[in-house]
């Protein structure tokens, strides 16, 4: 790793050095390194991870990338959810966080010759980066948002930002309409980015199928892990020490390795970051993450196991 | 070359055999890792300038302007080459601080190289603000050679580069092919699923992550630009080098140290290539260097002799450097 910009194999130690809330429960963070130096540069929509207590979440970075002096991120609260959010809300400026470097899942087509990006509610955070790097690279794009009234984050910033190529809806059967007229309108070469809930992606992509776009010209983000289901139980082999582990619905095989005492180093715990990853012996994994590609989940031979689980009822895994 | 010349050349050599045989692996390690050999070591920076850094860029200039095309972007290729520039840059000021350095103001950027005397500003995007493409300026400063890998569609694809000194492949007739597609007249590496491998591995490089890998090939006199556009001029020398009694003098180890780092800003892989030319003669002043690549020339099998293009020669050059 490289030292100079502050970067060390435990991530980066950033100090809150503003917070505001942007919209209804969402509050956004600017975090800078201590000594005032530079921080890596980005690829648009790429995210960081970011230690929330004893949660590890990952975040949209949504500044541009390019020489980064802060890094911005919005984080929506969510009571509900693992307590990563909320941690957050409650961090003071001044508080310094540990934050992974960059990762990018999510990036640009540099071979596209529009992009299309449909973002519904928190969504929004990965499309900032995007458009902040389509104006200063002259991409062309269009931004299609959905948002609830007057919650919607950034909503001026990207006004400001996108001019007529912001279109915003309140509704998601709006946005979803619009979204499949403008599928089969794009000209050829088009790449399609979409972040947001399951459904609206759901419904995205179905209108990309129907129109006929290529897989590889369809770009998805989900913003949240939570909306898995608990999945059915399973029962995982070790195959080195023949030690069987019993994963019951809800709890995520990690977490069933970890009581088990057979911790697997891991980051994100939400299928992004690919630090999980163990090699499958015998019996098919039920891919739920975002990284493996589709060769890799056709090989059928490594498992996100912070995510995954077995579409048997046993998993022979080699640890 | 005067003998401080050589010292410091083989001080610096990177000696690439580490056994008596060689065959092709995915041999990546992580970059900046300094390597003792016995004539002294390498490794401790990405980007390597030596007493050659001069000469090397008036040839780079010299080729580019017989051939522009070993110097091709394609179009969507735009911004890697500006974030390849501007990471060149930095590693160059990073790494020789005294001699160059590279400031920014908003989007404008100073660079300074007092070795070549060179000052230019320039503004991040802006074509008109640079002499000349972006990816030419970073090879007019750096001694490397350049590739510039775009990844989709599960693949990665050698889109870009400035390449000068090709060891017997065209950049021009690679630019624009997959990864796969470009290795595949390689021997053996299919069945082993070497470069499968590898371009898994590339494209799961994470940005900040930064490795190496050395290959090696013979070159007949100290010629950089052995590119398939220049083989009627090269070509031959390999059959006539044979009966040359300056043989081991005018033939040489070429090894090229490959770096491969993702590019941050626009996620694509930057792929430099340095070569390094040492004749037999001065690979000989070490015993060890001797008659390690003695054995490995000697156990080397046909079908890499030939893809290597050592056929004519490979039995001559083991010979003389077993002492016969």
């Amino acid at each position: 790793m490289n030292e100079r910009d502050g970067r060390t194999d435990e991530g980066l130690l950033l100090r809150v050095a503003g917070a505001e809330h942007v919209a209804a429960d969402i509050r956004m963070l600017r975090l800078r390194r201590a000594d005032g130096g530079g921080l890596p540069p980005f690829v648009p929509g790429s995210h960081v991870v970011v230690d929330c207590g004893d949660r590890r979440n990952a975040y949209s970075l949504t500044g541009d990338g390019i020489e980064p002096e802060e890094y911005t991120i919005s984080v929506l609260r969510c009571p509900g959810g693992d307590g990563g959010s909320v941690f957050l809300h409650g961090i003071e400026v001044g508080d310094v966080l540990r934050v992974s470097g960059p990762r990018s899942a999510f990036p640009p087509a540099a071979s596209a010759h529009h992009h299309l990006l449909v973002a519904g509610g928190i969504g929004i955070t990965p499309m900032l980066s995007h458009v902040r790097a389509a104006r200063q690279w002259g991409r062309s794009f269009r931004l299609y948002y959905a948002h609830r009234p007057g919650a919607g984050a950034h909503v001026a910033e990207l006004r400001r930002l996108c001019g007529d190529r912001l279109r915003e809806y309140t509704g998601r059967a709006d946005l979803t309409r619009a979204v499949r007229a403008e599928l089969r309108a794009s000209p050829l070469g088009t790449h399609l980015y979409a972040c947001g809930p399951g459904e609206m992606l759901d419904d995205v992509r179905a209108g990309a199928a129907e129109a006929g776009w290529l897989a590889d010209r369809v770009h998805v983000e989900r913003f949240s892990a939570a909306e898995l289901d608990p999945g059915a139980p399973f029962t995982v082999t070790l195959a080195r020490s023949g030690t069987r582990v019993s994963v019951p619905s809800g709890v995520s095989l990690l977490e069933a390795l970890e009581k088990a005492g057979t911790p697997v180093p891991n980051m994100c715990r939400q299928g992004v970051c690919g630090e999980c990853r163990v090699s499958v012996v015998r019996g098919r994994p039920l891919h739920r993450d975002l990284y493996l590609s589709e060769a890799e989940r056709a090989a059928a031979d490594t498992v996100m196991c912070c995510v995954s689980r077995c579409l048997d009822q046993e998993l022979e895994l080699d640890l | 070359m005067t003998d401080t010349m050589l010292s410091s050349h083989l001080a610096r050599f990177p000696f690439p055999f580490r056994e008596d045989t060689y065959r092709y692996s995915t041999n990546v390690e992580p970059a900046r890792q300094f390597v003792p050999t016995e004539a002294g070591g390498w490794g401790e920076h990405v980007l390597d300038l030596d007493a050659t850094y001069e000469a090397e860029l008036t040839e780079r200039e010299r080729i580019l302007r017989r051939d522009p095309s070993r110097c091709t972007v394609l179009p969507h290729m735009r911004v890697a080459t500006w974030d390849a520039l501007l990471t060149v840059l930095g590693e160059l000021a990073a790494t020789y601080p005294g001699q160059m350095s590279l400031h920014r103001d908003g989007t404008t950027y100073r660079w300074r190289n007092d070795l070549l005397g060179v000052k230019q500003e320039f503004v991040l995007g802006e074509e008109d603000s640079l002499p000349c493409d972006p990816l030419l300026f970073a090879g007019s400063q750096a001694q490397e050679d350049i590739v510039l890998l775009d990844q989709r569609e599960d693949a990665l694809w050698a889109d870009a580069g400035l390449v000068t000194f090709a060891a017997d492949w065209s950049l021009g007739f690679d630019v624009g092919m997959r990864f796969l597609e470009i290795h595949g007249p390689v021997p053996r590496v299919h069945e082993e699923r070497v470069i499968t491998r590898a371009e898994r591995f590339l494209m799961r490089l994470e940005a900040g992550q930064e490795y190496r890998r050395t290959n090696w090939t013979m070159t007949v006199d100290r010629r950089l630009d052995t590119s398939t556009e220049t083989y009627p001029e090269w070509g031959r020398d390999r059959r006539l080098v044979v009966t040359d009694p300056a043989l081991p003098d005018r033939l040489h180890l070429r090894v090229e140290v490959q770096h491969l780092l993702r590019l941050p800003r626009s996620g694509a892989i930057l792929f430099l290539i340095r070569t390094y030319l040492l004749s037999l003669t001065d690979l000989a002043r070490v015993p060890a260097w001797r008659s390690r690549f003695a054995s490995v020339l000697a156990e080397l099998p046909d079908d890499l002799t030939e893809y290597k293009g050592l056929s004519h020669y490979r039995d001559a050059a083991a010979h003389w450097l077993a002492g016969g």
